[in-house]
């Protein structure tokens, strides 16, 4: 019996594909003599136009949508006016979540805020150790979405619409550069599970390739049962005996071939060793053993718990190993009440994990091109909703806080500002279609250049309307 | 392979010079350049975007897509390309002069800005958009068929020979995969083989169009076309009561209920003067969009959302438009006005429905036993109720038929409440008010008030002196006078039994669209199934009766090369099955399937933990057993949010949006679901169970079966070689470690043979798993 995977595996598939993990199906999907193995570059986009500042982005999604007013934004007049009637000249008309319809007080601050590093950015004091680093990071205070319901606001952070079947922004950017990954999926998805009350629900949609096509979706990878669906063989079946099962099948499809050549055979057989390959390499991705207790100690997680820190050290090894986009949902950010006592858990959760992940990459190296954005998918009222329970906060779409760091991005500066009692975001408002970008800008695309015709318009990540990069972030 | 190229940047760039450049128009130089064909798509791509239909972005108040303006503006001087503006601001090299502006990194090849010089040479004539005239239909020798005749006609004319038939193997497996989604067993096979009289063919045609299995096939595509799902879609991604919806989806196809029955039913089913519960369940299509629990939602919003929603599934569905944009200016490129998209909204305005929150529970839909059971409860009721009326003086003699009248009340009751339901449409009296939303925007009141009205450009229903109604829409949809509903139905069609459209982009017959390298035939074909009476068994049988259905799908290079992408159809294709008719394969060969028709959603295996972002409430999913566990693809629960892996895979959507083309992706997931997946596993152990009862003993012969069944078709050398090879290892494999073979066997609930030795069959179970793995097992020849 011979093992055709064994003795030819990765340099064979090397030699055939220069693109990673989800490449070679190019093969199929072109015709040969259209685009042969020398000019099959890393994605669609042969040469990127614009310097490439970041080589891979690591995007943590706050589902529920952070207060900005706690943690990010303060505000001393709402604070003077905290339990007053909000004054209805700025909410007039206008459109609000839960608090639709109800009389509207201010909710000053429930938090101290604190100057961090020596660029002094003022945060939350339950965000120390983010403080920590406070000078390599950008904190843009101006941000605005256009959805107010958690469902399609991440619609519209993911993929810049609110109709479903867009691209996610992971399956655009690695459907323009490929990725570096040689057995890893390009763009990796991992959901925090926690202690918290009530997550989020978070639609596999939001890292669907929409009209792009399949290989470019998203694959969560999951911190319990199998990290990839269908990873595992079946029970019984020893990876020796996998292995056999999948030479003859190749065996079997490249006789096929022989008696009625189609290039999809031959991708279909590329598959099949990838998935054998995979079957190797996720898990020796997912154990942690290999790395020091003091590095699990700087991120506070155990191995394996799932939690969002775990996933940031995650994110880190998939980082180090080529993948082009990692993306992490910590859901639990939607409090409409409880406020006071959910929100020191839950940047618990988050805080220490955030600035671990930035100290590792430096450590590394890969600070410097790895663009790390941390953003919710809106922010909140600064109006107290009590009609759930102990205060909170309402959906808000006219003024969020979100930060950036590392390649391309200017640290220890703040961007933009709301007004006096932060309900709308007044100097320098921000778009999510601008957030896609100043993205896509770091790792060297030209958003308006990258499009793809579907329903017969130039379909952009970053829309019809228009959109800007900030360049005043940038380093 | 077809539903890439439109996606992907770079190949359609090419596409389109391949196309315009060269097969397109390779009669000769000098025939004149046509402006549908030729120039449409030039100035659609690069001009119309500012002096196109859309006014509200027109610049300089000038249009290309209309001749007079175009002259007018001497943007265009017939006869005479040096004294065209068009073309000197294309040449320019002022770049603040130069068109399209070098802001929109758009920019003409020389072979676009030649064919705009000779087409203006020729003296500029313009045409009507192809798909706004009407279909006409060629006249067609007697007693032959439409598509050889005009297919023959077009190869003729570029100069191309059709692909020779396909072998009869080939072609019985063919025609099930494509009229019942099942592939033929091997005592079929043989059978259709061993035929040689003339009506064979014809004869397995007509058999596999009276199979209840037609009808499921069919609905595949039409639950993408309008998004048929379990669950509502947006954040708690909730059940709703649909199902029935998608059974009477597959009994209309069975039954052959024509085209434009079975439209009016899925628009209007409640407003036909003889509803019936079944055009009402029918009448689901206006429920079957994507609608939200969120607290904080807004109803305002919602309600635009939920317009926008059915204007784009009427879009997709009927009109082969692409709709979506208008929502927040007039169409760029076609003369779909955003008046025209709140007109059309305007139509479903009736439509009860809560438009945030709980979704009732829906119509009792009753089974034919069920409406015997409910007349005999009402005959029982009337009965009683008149003994009570008879005993109304007399307290004491009432109380008995009283307490009976009671008791066959709640026990109605119960049995309606134990009925299966379904959300229908029911007409409010007095519909939502509609208003033109500017820029997409609900907040803003400050646009007109439009009534139902269908788009402007295209002939306008019969109807006056009141206003228009859903009925009067769907009627409008199926007459005679719309060029486009006939069109993209056959379009999608031809889909079906080609793997591409005649016109490539199947949602868009518009000027983005493509127009379709053989009009006469998409003509033709129109006509035809107007003429049928919209028979769509008619249409099915003339397509897979033709010459050109029953091609070759094997490629020379040299063809290939000629045309890659098969846009003339001078062969067959082949290509991946669809999601779940990869389902279907394996759980046929493997004997497992259920063939039952219809019924409540399944719930197959599923990796434990997929549904865990999922809450409001958190769910849990729990598998069915017994027969349900092993029912086609088409029933398994479609949640829209987290749609089951292993279709996901296969790139079934998710059904939020209107889907007219699955993209066919080559993926890894795809390996591992049907080596992993517990449902592919436990196929393999049941065809394995086969083999070792039902095949002559002798191991040769074993594997001949398999490959019969699965393929039907006998291994080659090399093949029987390899496959017995695997059978010796893992057979030494087992033997070494019986335990293993015991942990594989109990994948699955099936019941495992006590009567097979557990080694062999574990050995035996990796042969069939490699045997459902094939490229060959999953693809349509």
């Amino acid at each position: 019996m011979t093992f055709p995977i064994e003795t030819t595996s990765r340099r064979r598939f090397l030699a055939n594909s220069t693109q990673g993990l989800f490449s070679v199906a190019l093969a199929g999907l072109l015709e040969p003599g259209w685009l042969h193995a020398e000019s099959r570059s890393r994605g669609v986009l042969q040469n990127t136009s614009l310097p490439q500042k970041a080589k891979r982005v690591i995007w943590l999604s706050m589902a529920g949508g952070p207060s900005h007013l706690e943690l990010f934004d303060r505000k001393p007049k709402l604070a003077a006016m905290n339990g007053e009637p909000m004054p209805e000249s700025v909410t007039r008309g206008q459109q609000l979540a839960q608090l639709q319809g109800q009389k509207l007080y201010c909710l000053g601050p429930m938090f101290e805020f604190r100057k961090y590093g020596s660029c002094g950015t003022e945060m939350c004091e339950l965000l120390p150790h983010l403080g920590s680093v406070a000078d390599e990071i950008c904190l843009v205070r101006s941000m605005t979405t256009e959805a107010i319901n958690h469902d399609p606001a991440h619609m519209f952070m993911n993929t810049g619409s609110q109709i479903a079947g867009r691209p996610s922004m992971g399956s655009w950017v690695t459907y323009g550069l490929g990725s570096e990954s040689e057995n890893l999926p390009g763009f990796v998805v991992l959901v925090s599970t926690g202690p918290g009350r009530s997550p989020q629900p978070i639609a596999a949609r939001q890292w669907n390739s929409g009209f792009l096509p399949g290989r470019y979706q998203g694959v969560q990878l999951r911190g319990k049962g199998e990290p990839v669906l269908y990873l595992n063989s079946p029970a019984g079946v020893s990876s020796s005996q996998q292995q056999a099962d999948v030479a003859a099948i190749n065996e079997l499809n490249r006789s096929l071939d022989q008696q009625a050549p189609d290039p999809e055979i031959a991708t279909r057989i590329a598959q099949y060793e990838l998935a054998f390959q995979m079957q190797a390499s996720v898990p020796e991705l997912m154990d942690f053993s290999g790395e020091d207790v003091s590095t699990l100690r700087r991120y506070g997680c155990e191995p394996g718990d799932g939690s969002f820190a775990a996933n940031c050290l995650l994110a880190r090894r998939l980082a180090q190993r080529g993948v082009r986009f990692i993306q992490l949902y910590h859901r639990d950010w939607d409090h409409h009440s409880v406020l006071k006592e959910e929100l020191p858990l839950r940047c618990r959760e988050v805080d220490q994990a955030c600035a671990a992940l930035i100290n590792d990459l430096k450590h590394l190296g890969m600070f410097e091109d790895t663009l790390i954005v941390w953003t919710g998918e809106f922010g909140r009222t600064p109006m107290s909703q009590s009609n759930k329970g102990p205060t909170g906060r309402d959906h808000h779409n006219k003024s969020m806080s979100m930060w950036l760091a590392g390649g391309g991005i200017r640290g220890g500066i703040t961007y933009g500002a709301t007004d006096e009692l932060g309900y709308a975001a007044v100097e320098k408002v921000s778009t999510v279609h601008d957030l896609h970008a100043t993205m896509l800008h770091l790792l060297g695309i030209r958003h308006e250049e990258f499009s793809v015709k579907f329903q017969g318009l130039d379909a952009r990540l970053t829309g019809v309307e228009g959109a800007s990069v900030l360049h005043e972030i940038l380093a | 392979m077809y539903g890439f190229s439109r996606y992907c940047g770079c190949c359609l760039t090419l596409t389109v010079l391949v196309l315009s450049g060269g097969t397109a128009r390779s009669v000769g130089a000098d025939a004149p350049w046509q402006f549908n064909r030729d120039v449409r798509p030039i100035l659609a791509e690069h001009c119309f975007p500012c002096h196109g239909p859309d006014s509200g972005r027109r610049q300089a108040g000038l249009r290309l897509d209309m001749r007079d303006s175009a002259l007018e503006k001497h943007a265009i001087v017939p006869g005479k390309p040096d004294q065209s503006r068009l073309i000197e601001r294309i040449l320019t090299d002022d770049e603040d002069e130069r068109m399209p502006p070098p802001a929109t990194s758009k920019r003409l090849s020389e072979r676009q800005i030649q064919t705009l010089k000779q087409w203006i040479s020729q003296g500029a004539e313009y045409q009507r958009h192809w798909a706004y005239e009407p279909p006409v239909k060629p006249v067609i020798p007697a007693g032959q068929n439409g598509i050889d005749v005009l297919m023959h006609r077009r190869l003729s004319e570029i100069g191309r020979t059709a692909a020779p038939p396909a072998d009869r193997r080939t072609l019985i497996r063919r025609l099930s995969s494509d009229l019942i989604g099942l592939p033929p067993t091997w005592n079929e096979t043989v059978a259709f083989l061993e035929d040689n009289t003339p009506e064979a063919y014809e004869r397995l045609v007509d058999r596999l169009l009276a199979s209840p299995h037609y009808g499921e096939r069919m609905a595949l595509g039409w639950l993408d076309v309008v998004r048929f799902a379990d669950t509502i879609g947006y954040h708690s991604d909730n059940p709703r009561n649909v199902w029935p919806y998608r059974d009477w989806v597959i009994t209309s196809f069975n039954e052959n209920k024509p085209f434009d029955r079975f439209t009016i039913e899925q628009i209007a089913g409640d407003l036909l003067p003889d509803a019936t519960v079944q055009t009402r369940v029918g009448s689901a299509f206006n429920r079957l969009l994507l609608t939200t629990e969120e607290g904080g939602a807004q109803p305002r919003d919602y309600e635009a959302r939920m317009l926008t929603d059915r204007v784009r599934a009427i879009g997709t569905a009927w009109l082969g438009q692409t709709t979506g944009c208008a929502q927040c200016h007039d169409h760029k490129f076609d003369p779909f006005s955003t008046r025209d998209f709140y007109s059309l909204g305007a139509f479903f305005a009736d439509i009860r429905e809560p438009i945030v929150g709980h979704l009732e529970e829906g119509l009792p839909v009753p089974s034919a036993v069920e409406e015997q059971r409910l007349r005999e409860f009402d005959s029982q009721l009337a009965v009683v109720r008149q003994e009570l009326e008879a005993t109304r003086d007399q307290p004491e003699a009432a109380q008995v038929p009283a307490e009976k009248l009671k008791r066959l009340e709640a026990e109605r009751k119960q049995f309606i409440d134990r009925l299966p339901k379904c959300l229908v449409s029911v007409s409010l009296p007095k519909p939502r008010t509609v208003r033109i939303l500017p820029r997409g925007n609900w907040m803003d009141e400050s646009g007109p008030v439009v009534m139902p009205a269908v788009p402007h450009y295209l002939p306008q229903p019969n109807v006056s002196g009141r206003a228009l109604n859903r009925l009067d829409l769907a009627q409008w949809l199926v007459s005679r006078d719309n060029p486009l509903t006939a069109r993209t139905v056959v379009n999608r069609l031809w889909k079906q039994f080609f793997g591409a459209g005649l016109s490539k982009v199947i949602d868009d017959l518009g000027s983005q669209g493509e127009p379709p390298p053989n009009p006469a035939l998409l003509d033709w074909l129109a006509v035809e199934f107007i003429d049928s009476g919209w028979d769509v068994k008619h249409m099915v049988r003339v397509i897979v009766t033709s010459d050109t259905y029953r091609q070759s799908s094997q490629v020379s290079p040299a063809q290939r090369a000629a045309d890659p992408e098969n846009r003339e159809f001078a062969r067959q294709s082949a290509y991946r099955l669809d999601a779940e008719l990869i389902r279907d394969a394996s759980l046929a060969v493997s004997g497992l399937l259920s063939r039952e028709i219809g019924g409540p959603s399944v719930k197959p295996y599923q990796p434990e933990g997929y549904w865990e972002n999922l809450n409001f409430p958190q769910r849990k999913y729990a598998a069915d057993g017994g027969t349900a566990q092993h029912r086609r693809g088409l029933y398994i629960w479609w949640q829209r949010t987290f749609l089951h892996p292993s279709l996901l895979a296969f790139d079934a959507p998710s059904r939020e949006e209107c889907c007219a083309e699955r993209s066919r992706s080559n993926i890894p997931q795809q390996a591992m679901v049907l080596l992993n997946d517990p449902t592919y596993v436990e196929a393999a152990r049941a065809l394995a169970s086969r083999i070792l009862t039902e095949a002559p003993a002798a191991p040769d012969a074993r594997i001949v079966w398999g490959f019969q069944q699965t393929l039907q078709r006998t291994p080659r050398p090399d093949e029987h070689a390899t496959v017995q090879k695997l059978l010796a290892t893992q057979r030494q494999l087992y033997q070494e470690h019986p335990a293993r073979a015991t942990d594989f066997l109990h994948v699955g609930t099936s019941p495992v043979p006590a009567s097979v030795d557990p080694l062999e069959l574990a050995a035996w179970t990796h042969v069939a798993r490699v045997l459902l793995n094939l490229h060959e097992t999953i693809t349509r020849p």
